[in-house]
């Protein structure tokens, strides 16, 4: 139906009345002030910066909110976690001369790890599609990056889990404990990369705190799962780290609460805000009850373990939820941008 | 090669979503009333490329008077018997960004960048993973329910390697949607601003044509007549990526503070037996 076309070479075909003149046949608007009345924001009359007004298409979102299933990718988080944390635990176990912690740790990773995948297969939707993962390597795509680390670190873990309770190749198991040690870390912090890194605002927002959150989440989860799993006598260290873990876990989250401004609003309400809050108090209690009761009773120290994994995973989920209210509602998108404009506006004037 | 849409002389009448659905043979996306507006298809998605939005205002535009008698019709401003409406429609496209989000971050590669310089999904290679979703700081790209695989515009990428002009394009019977090279493209639009301005539309603007942008400006650009927001776009859109450095330095240092921080509880408690 159009006739013209724009090619290399200039336009063809343009039809001589394409320039519709808007509001052209309607009554003129006669003299000047008439008509400005009730305009919002027209351009350069805005004296002065935010008043953030918010406007949207009839409340619909901007953005589309992840595809991503609570149940398979905060699991997906909160294992991974505790995968990678439970084997640097291990192999701190192992060189101390704590041969049961190190033993359930290491155990604990490899469920967690393959948990952790199959969640991530589940939401796939067909196990080839792991594979796939691999046909390429993009630094600026964490999930990329993470399916490398998993497909290295998996195995790792799996080695040092099954050697060890086997008993065979004790110096390859010692080797494996090392490599799931070294590559933990990294299984722990790529996932809130792989979160921050998209354009929802209460993740994007928050990360710089993201790591930290997660790093002290995953640490006081494996210590947790240590309280539960080890004798007393061993557990000596686990309660440090639980008291480093949540110390790190609460006070990342405070900050990361404090600074992303409007974007954090969903970590204190609804769904998430429960989530956040129950977190909280596990891990605090958890914590707590870890280094005051921990060294004394083995029930106690079960008991704690318990509380430290369930705020962990609460924590998890809270941040999954959080950044789906944020991507569904416009009010997270548009207001900070709004702000932003508008400052940029006002000091383009000045 | 890219879009510039002119959201002023769009008439609403969806021939651009009509035509992309079926040369790309786009399946049925449900047909309801969703009782917002006139517009009945929502938003863009897994099976809906295109989408003309439909807003209604209480706003004057450029010479027309607010309170015009359109002859009884509803919503008719108790002054007089005339409305205090206007009608604004744009029709909306993936934005094929010079830096996309969503092409950053696909961890298979499924997302390229053609040789037309427009962000397309090679369906065979999509592992389904939905990572490219939230990515997107415009909401376009989305995941088809049936098959888990993530579907939009492709700016007809067999139609141009043809040297034809996209679907929608070619069906728009007023040239709102104008295909052609961007940098031909961003002298149309700042002429029709200007033209616009000039008869009283003080409101019209461009929006994605600025390459200095968060995005790095877009290959599909529109002339808007009111703020982003209220045709659902975001004011000011930014590739989410451009922060990677930091977030994996973030992560790094995390990681760090963990294996050293755990050596040190280790250190500290010594041996079984030892200290405590
Ligand atoms: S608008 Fe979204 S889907 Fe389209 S190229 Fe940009 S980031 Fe990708
Ligand atoms: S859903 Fe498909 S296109 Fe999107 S990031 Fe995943 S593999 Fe890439």
């Amino acid at each position: 139906m159009s006739e013209s076309e724009v090619r290399k070479d200039g336009v063809h075909g343009a039809r001589p009345d394409r320039e519709a003149l808007v509001g052209k046949g309607l009554p003129g608007r006669g003299g000047g002030g008439r008509g400005r009345r009730g305009r919002r924001g027209g351009r350069g009359e805005k004296a002065m910066v935010p008043e953030a007004e918010f406007t949207s298409y009839y409340g619909r979102p901007v953005l589309k909110a992840p595809t991503w299933k609570a149940s398979d990718v905060a699991a997906y988080l909160f294992l991974g976690g505790l995968a990678g944390a439970g084997s640097v635990l291990a192999a701190g176990a192992q060189l101390t001369g704590r041969p049961v912690a190190a033993r359930a740790l290491k155990i604990s990773s490899l469920a967690a790890i393959t948990g952790s995948t199959a969640a991530l297969i589940h939401d796939l939707g067909r196990p080839a599609r792991f594979a796939n993962m691999l046909r390429v390597m993009k630094p600026t795509s964490p999930m990329s990056m993470g399916s490398w680390i998993l497909a290295g670190y998996g195995p790792a873990a799996g080695a040092a889990a099954v050697l060890d309770a086997t008993g065979l190749f004790p110096r390859l198991g010692a080797a494996a404990t090392g490599a799931a040690a070294a590559l933990g870390p990294a299984v722990t912090t790529y996932t809130a990369v792989l979160i921050c890194d998209t354009a929802v605002p209460a993740w994007h927002e928050g990360r710089r705190e993201m790591p930290f959150v997660f790093t002290g989440s995953a640490m006081s989860a494996a210590a947790g799962m240590a309280l539960a799993a080890a004798p007393v006598r061993e557990t000596g260290p686990m309660r440090t780290a639980a008291l480093l873990g949540g110390v790190l876990e609460l006070a990342a989250a405070k900050t990361l609460e404090h600074r992303a401004g409007l974007a954090a609003e969903p970590y204190k309400q609804g769904k998430a805000g429960r989530f956040m809050r129950a977190g909280e108090i596990l891990s605090g209690a958890g914590t707590a009850g870890a280094v005051l009761l921990g060294g004394r009773s083995r029930a106690a120290a079960a008991l704690c373990g318990t509380a430290l994994l369930a705020g962990s995973t609460c924590t998890r989920f809270g941040i999954f939820h959080a950044g789906m209210q944020s991507a569904r509602d416009p009010k997270y998108t548009v207001v900070p941008q709004r702000e932003r404009v508008n400052a940029r506006e006002a000091e383009a004037r000045t | 090669m890219g879009f510039f849409t002119d959201t002023s002389v769009c008439i609403g009448c969806k021939a651009c979503e009509v035509a992309c659905k079926e040369w790309n043979s786009v399946p049925e996306d449900g047909l309801e009333f969703t009782g917002m507006s006139y517009d009945n298809t929502q938003q863009l998605g897994a099976d809906t490329w295109r989408h003309v939005a439909f807003i209604e205002q209480s706003k004057p535009i450029g010479q027309a008077e607010p309170g015009t008698d359109h002859g009884g019709s509803p919503g008719a401003a108790s002054d007089g018997g005339g409305t205090d409406m206007r009608w604004l429609m744009a029709s909306d496209v993936c934005k094929h960004c010079t830096h996309a989000a969503c092409l950053d971050v696909c961890p298979t590669g499924s997302l390229f960048r053609t040789e037309f310089g427009t962000v397309v999904v090679q369906e065979d290679i999509c592992n389904g993973c939905g990572y490219c979703v939230p990515a997107c700081p415009y909401g376009v790209i989305d995941q088809r329910k049936e098959d888990g695989r993530v579907w939009k515009c492709t700016l007809c990428y067999d139609r141009i390697g043809g040297g034809l002009e996209p679907a929608c394009a070619k069906a728009c019977p007023t040239d709102s949607i104008q295909y052609g090279p961007l940098d031909e493209l961003r002298e149309r639009a700042a002429l029709r601003v200007e033209q616009l301005h000039g008869i009283g539309v003080e409101d019209a603007r461009l929006y994605g044509h600025d390459p200095d942008d968060g995005v790095g400006g877009d290959g599909a650009f529109f002339l808007l007549l009111d703020e982003p927001e209220v045709y659902g776009l975001p004011p000011d859109p930014v590739v989410t990526t451009r922060d990677m450095p930091s977030m994996w330095r973030h992560a790094g240092v995390a990681a760090a503070a963990m294996l050293g921080g755990l050596a040190a509880v280790f250190a500290a408690h010594g041996r079984e037996g030892g200290a405590r």
